[in-house]
């Protein structure tokens, strides 16, 4: 039996527009049978929406679509799918009460009123023992890790027969390892000519390492399609950001010591994960103001649930957090009263609301204050706009106007209407956590050159990041968090990477 | 820019409009296949809901406790709860106002209607919001204890008027004592029809303000939004919550209130006519938005007040007009399901 090659995909003059947004602009792509084919662009380019026209999540207002050589009409994601098309996204899709193997029956659509489980594990063994990587069909899906379940998605895909694959901003929720495991695989599968890739990505290391051709778009338009050995990081930023490319940010000079009562002081804390078993094992961290004290760690070692804990989002088991000296608990009244800003990750899931409007999720830290609110009880609707325009424009969200729902904005351009929110503050205290996930690389720099200003203006801050050369970057002092302790310590000046590196790994070891 | 925000609304009310003429239609069949001619039909609906003086006023009066029902499931709504307990909120209304009356040493009508309403209104409020705080404190699943709690408070009806508040004078039917006659709610002058229908749509407008223009009415879009975000800002979720069941609560005991002090005079099985079921339906078809629910009650009065007719015209039973009600409420579920298609531009993913 000869396996048919995977398809090639060309896309032709593309033009899609939302309201007064014109999201894509006769775009032209060709996507080669087994090659891997990386999407650029800054945030808000248009990647996303072209994938979803090509798999008839949008219908194009104009352009064609042409697989294997024959114009299709894709008008919906079930057609798509019919010719072996499939999408993986950046949030997760499954159903995380399930085992592993339901999910993937449940992921077939067609489902029999009478599933013979027996048979479905054996054709699942069978199927899995085939692939390049392997979960146990018997796991239940809140137990895997973001890669696991990343590979997961993947493997449903390739189960339901896909040969043609997006990965919209697959690695954002994985570490380095992961992400260069689940992409080397997928680079291996179109080796083989078993699929046909489009990654869409903000990070050239990716590009560099696994991608062979490169389209790049700017601002809704097509701004080239290379190959990938002829394009260097520069060019490629070029392309993206048009002549200024990517403003490189001022080094970040260390903080004149900071010294002096901590700002912050978590003492001893105990809290539970998800699954009521113990994730921080007693964590004790002081941030002064002025510094930035970054906290490295391997994911899934208790950075998640830190976060949370200050966020008010997770009870905690013992232990104490002090800001400016007072208890601190995460209500109204002591945030406003300590300036503390947070900036988490996957912010429509944890510190945004989708179904609100952009003004009302730039209001949220706002609108009980003058002038958003009169006495406190009247919220003035009409001051909304005005204020919302002002943080739009200085932090540079592509918003086609205030009143539409968050959920209609880029990835990258949520999270810049978080970032506006909480930077435009008096902020005295920062916790960010992932803050360039899903940003373009300017937006990233700019992202971690305010981080620094806020410093230099005297807050404090804590950055857990899964970025190691981000917390390079910009801390005065590093941490390493390790099964829910703080394992190692050192100051910015005597870092050696190997040290940290060695202490992040050996938690996972352990 | 007003164009974006009329669209917002727009979607919605044409999903619900459309599920009603569909839900008119699949009755239309249903009464065709008993013999009944399609347009006779329609006309007798029109002219039992709106088509007279007389039964505009019936629609509106049974209007006026359907839409403060309705309420009770929408402002919980707003928080993120699916709270089904408006019958009983009615009921634990009805007794409040009873209690409150009959105890009352008062003799001024005014003060004294108001504060049977007011009882009922407390009395309603604190069910719910009973079921609000076990929501939030140990995670009682509000659907099923609201369910419930609506039969917890018919049994309490059920006893009070069997023994401890029964008025024995009445033989034919159990009932409590009535309040004094001059408690009683006057009618609109120049109508026969109660005061109710016009407080409830004061209530509709002021919860409109309270959702739209209040700080608070902001912070409990958040909370029904996405409950994280609102630990993040430091909102008061439990007293969120619980103030939210209150407020629906009281609609709901409102509603109990003003049929005993405008309609029965005395508190029994008459307060259990599933209005707290249809007031489901409204906030369901209003899509949580309290304008809207001031027109879909009085479509759904309209309705309930045709059932006397078409049941003299067509000799079906009175429950026809509920079989109408269970497909509009199919044809408002399965509508949902279009959302975001029909106007398709406007939603993301
Ligand atoms: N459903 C929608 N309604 C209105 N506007 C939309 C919708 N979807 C996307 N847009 C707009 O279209 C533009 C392109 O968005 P798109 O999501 O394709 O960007 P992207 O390149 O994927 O960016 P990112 O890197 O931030 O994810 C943005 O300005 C966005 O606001
Ligand atoms: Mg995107």
């Amino acid at each position: 039996m000869t396996v048919l090659p995977p398809p090639t995909i060309e896309l032709r003059n593309i033009s899609k527009q939302f309201g007064t947004v014109r999201a894509l602009d006769a775009v032209s792509a060709r996507f080669q049978s087994g090659r891997v084919h990386a999407l650029l662009g800054e945030n808000g380019a248009g990647k996303s929406t072209l994938v979803k026209c090509l798999l008839g999540y949008y219908r194009a207002d104009a352009g064609e679509t042409i697989v294997d050589g024959r114009r299709v009409a894709i008008s919906h994601p079930a057609e798509a799918h019919a010719l072996g098309l499939g999408m993986v996204y950046q949030h997760f899709t499954l159903v995380p009460q399930m085992t592993v193997a339901e999910n993937f029956v449940l992921g077939r659509g067609k489902i029999p009123l009478v599933v013979k489980w027996k048979d479905e594990q054996d054709q699942l063994r069978s199927f899995m023992a085939g692939m390049p990587f392997r979960l146990d069909p018997q796991r239940k899906v809140s137990t895997l890790a973001a890669g696991e379940k990343q590979k997961l998605e993947i493997l449903k895909q390739l189960y339901l027969g896909r040969r043609f694959l997006v990965l919209d901003e697959p690695t954002s929720v994985l570490t380095p390892a992961e992400a260069d495991e689940v992409l080397g695989e997928m680079r291996n599968l179109a080796n083989a000519s078993k699929l046909t890739v489009v990654l869409i990505t903000h990070k050239f290391r990716e590009v560099e390492q696994f991608a062979q051709d490169v389209t790049v778009l700017r601002g809704g338009k097509l701004a080239g399609s290379v190959d990938q050995k002829d394009a260097s990081k520069e060019t490629l930023a070029t392309m993206m950001f048009g002549g200024g490319t990517a403003e490189k940010s001022r080094v970040a000079k260390p903080a004149a010591v900071a010294d002096g009562v901590p700002y912050l002081k978590i003492h001893e804390l105990i809290a539970d994960g998800d699954r009521g078993t113990p994730v921080l094992n007693g964590v004790s961290i002081d941030v002064r103001p002025g510094e930035i004290v970054g906290v490295a760690g391997v994911s899934g070692n208790g950075q998640k649930e830190l976060v949370e804990v200050l966020a008010g989002q997770r009870a905690t088991t013992s232990g104490s957090i002090l800001v400016d000296r007072q208890a601190f608990s995460g209500t109204r009244s002591e945030i406003k009263r300590a300036g503390v800003a947070l900036i988490s990750e996957e912010p429509l899931a944890n510190s945004a609301v989708r179904t609100l409007s952009v003004m009302e999720n730039l209001a949220l830290r706002q609108f009980d204050e003058k002038p958003l609110s009169l006495a406190k009880f009247f919220l003035n609707r009409s001051r909304l706009a005005p204020f919302a325009r002002d943080l739009i424009q200085r932090y540079k969200v592509r918003a086609s106007s205030p009143f539409v729902r968050l959920d209609t904005l880029s990835g990258g351009n949520v999270q810049r209407v978080v970032l506006a929110r909480e930077l435009s503050r008096d902020v005295k205290l920062l916790i960010v956590q992932n803050p360039c996930f899903g940003l373009d690389a300017s937006a990233a720099t700019n992202i971690r050159q305010q981080i620094v200003d806020a410093r230099d203006r005297g807050a404090a801050v804590l950055l857990v990041s899964e970025d190691l050369d981000e917390i390079l970057e910009i801390s005065d002092r590093i941490l390493v968090l390790s099964e829910g302790t703080v394992s190692f310590e050192t100051s910015r000046a005597n870092a050696e990477v190997y040290e940290i590196g060695r202490h992040m790994a050996g938690a996972h070891a352990a | 820019m007003l164009d974006l925000r009329s669209q917002e609304w727009l979607e919605p009310f044409l999903l619900s409009v459309g599920a009603l003429i569909v839900a008119l239609l699949l009755f239309g069949a249903f009464m065709m296949l008993q013999g009944i001619p399609p347009l006779e039909l329609y006309s007798a609906l029109y002219i039992g809901s709106f088509g007279t003086r007389i039964s505009i006023e019936n629609s509106l009066t049974l209007a006026a406790p359907i839409l403060l029902a309705a309420l009770c499931t929408l402002i919980a709504a707003r928080v993120g709860l699916l709270v089904m307990g408006g019958e009983g909120a009615i009921v634990l209304g009805g007794l409040g106002a009873v209690l409150v009356g009959v105890a009352l040493p008062l003799s001024s009508p005014l003060l004294g209607s108001l504060l049977c309403l007011l009882a009922g209104a407390l009395f309603g409020g604190l069910w719910i919001a009973m079921a609000g705080g076990l929501k939030r404190v140990r995670g009682v699943n509000e659907t099923i204890s609201t369910l419930l709690l609506n039969y917890i408070a018919i049994a309490i009806l059920n006893h009070l008027i069997s023994g401890p508040i029964r008025d024995f004078s009445q033989t034919l039917k159990a009932q409590s004592w009535s309040i004094p006659s001059y408690f009683m709610m006057p009618n609109i002058p120049g109508w026969s029809v109660h005061w109710g229908i016009l407080i409830g749509i004061l209530v509709c407008v002021l919860l409109h303000v309270l959702l739209r223009h209040t700080t608070f009415g902001f912070s409990m879009d958040v909370v029904g939004g996405n409950n994280r975000a609102a630990q993040m800002a430091g909102l008061p979720i439990t007293s969120i919550v619980v103030i939210s069941c209150f407020l629906g609560g009281a609609a709901a005991g409102l509603a109990g209130a003003i049929e005993v002090v405008a309609v029965h005079g005395a508190a029994s099985e008459s307060l259990v006519v599933g209005f707290g079921y249809t007031g489901i339906l409204v906030a369901f078809l209003a899509r949580q938005k309290p304008l809207a629910v001031i027109f879909f009650a009085l479509l759904m009065g309209g309705i309930a007040a045709s059932g006397g007719l078409l049941q003299r015209r067509f000799d079906v039973p009175y429950a026809a007009t509920a079989v109408l009600q269970g497909m509009i409420f199919l044809c408002v579920l399965a509508s949902s399901a279009l959302s975001g298609r029909i106007l398709p531009e406007r939603k993301s993913k």
